[in-house]
């Protein structure tokens, strides 16, 4: 039984291509195969940030366009098995997107036996992010500790309530998840930042995880390596619970308090 | 100056930001959320009407939709102003009740 995930924030620059990318790997790693779309059309970016830009021949659009045979657009990770992305394309709008296409997509790559649909949402709650999170049957909602992010995410769980197959359908609603990334506990501590209760309050939907500021995550895409592949630093440690807690794992939450430092680091800090 | 931080009281920005968020966002899902766009429309019409009977301000009349469980309640308030044909006092006199869903 496959699932779709929309991984969505409604403000741009939170993380949600990262996260998508970090996800997608993690899950794959844990042996489930997995697609990661990209739905940015006309700004994409998801290849980039998974280091297969060179190998993109065919696109979202080309498959929706019946330009492209989907075998032919998916692009294979090298480094891990059973990961997959579909590409967006950069030359045309997000008018291109359409329902229609999108769920012949989404309902072809169930067909091939992908465990995980992973819809990596564009900013905004137009076209493109309304076309993201239609299909879905989960969503991560990824915010940052700020009030321009928080005040967005709590649109779009408006929308993901409203606008998708499922709400239309009137079904079970979509499994809303919050992601909260480039925490940080020490300015936390200080009142400088929104805490994780704090947002937990305003948004009302369960924790999936916390994902620390971090110099890894630009290093990460630096090499267009996702940084969950590298288990020393705290962000891959963060996004690795992510996934378990995701799978219905029950992880304890880490990074959210300040770790501890000493008289001098404090004070030279 | 993190040496001479250590003894300024800052005020603390956080709790600052969670008191606007929370105004904003319970606003914008009483409104957005729960309530139809015709809502603003309608209040001008049902006005229309009732001021072609009555001396009565957009003030006067308000239009809610109330969310509980499965079921809506469109909640219609119209206030008669004072010494006008229904005696004195303003109160309220039509409390209509219309859909379901």
């Amino acid at each position: 039984m496959s699932k779709v995930v929309v991984i969505t924030s409604g403000k741009g620059g939170v993380g949600k291509t990262t996260s998508s990318a970090n996800i997608a790997t993690g899950i794959a790693s844990l042996g489930h195969k997995v697609c990661a779309i990209d739905f940015d059309v006309g700004l994409r970016n998801l290849d980039l940030v998974m280091g297969c830009e060179r190998r993109v021949v065919y696109d979202f659009v080309n498959v929706i366009k019946n330009e492209a045979k989907l075998h032919q657009a998916v692009i294979r990770d090298k480094r891990v098995d059973g990961l997959y992305v579909l590409p967006a394309s950069q030359t045309r709008d997000k008018e291109a997107l359409d329902a229609e296409g999108v769920g012949r997509v989404i309902e072809e790559l169930k067909q091939m036996g992908f465990d995980y649909i992973i819809c990596d949402s564009p900013a905004g709650i137009e076209k493109g992010a309304q076309m993201a999170m239609y299909y879905a049957d989960e969503a991560i909602v990824v915010t940052n500790p700020e009030v321009s992010s928080v005040r967005d995410s709590d649109r779009v769980l408006g929308l993901l309530a409203a606008k998708t197959s499922r709400a239309e359908a009137g079904g079970s609603p979509i499994r809303t998840h919050l992601l909260l990334t480039r925490y940080s506990p020490t300015q936390v501590k200080r009142g400088e930042m929104l805490s994780v209760g704090d947002v937990l309050e305003l948004l009302g939907i369960p924790l999936l995880g916390v994902i620390p500021e971090s110099k890894a995550v630009l290093q990460s895409s630096n090499k267009g390596t996702p940084a969950i592949l590298d288990e020393t630093t705290d962000v891959a440690q963060a996004y690795l619970d992510v996934v378990y807690r995701f799978l219905g794992e029950d992880r304890q939450h880490r990074f959210i308090n300040e770790e501890k430092r000493g008289f001098l680091g404090r004070l030279f800090g | 100056m993190k040496f001479l931080d250590y003894f300024r009281r800052t005020p603390k920005t956080a709790s600052v930001a969670k008191d606007r968020l929370s105004i904003i966002v319970a606003r914008e899902r009483s409104g957005t959320r729960s309530a139809p766009d015709y809502l603003p429309q309608l209040q001008q019409e049902l006005l229309a009407v009732i001021a072609r009977y009555e001396k009565i301000d957009l003030q006067h009349v308000s239009v809610n939709v109330d969310r509980s469980g499965g079921c809506e309640v469109l909640e219609l308030n119209i206030v008669l102003p004072d010494g006008q044909t229904l005696g004195t006092g303003a109160r309220p006199t039509g409390r209509g009740v219309v859909a379901a869903s």
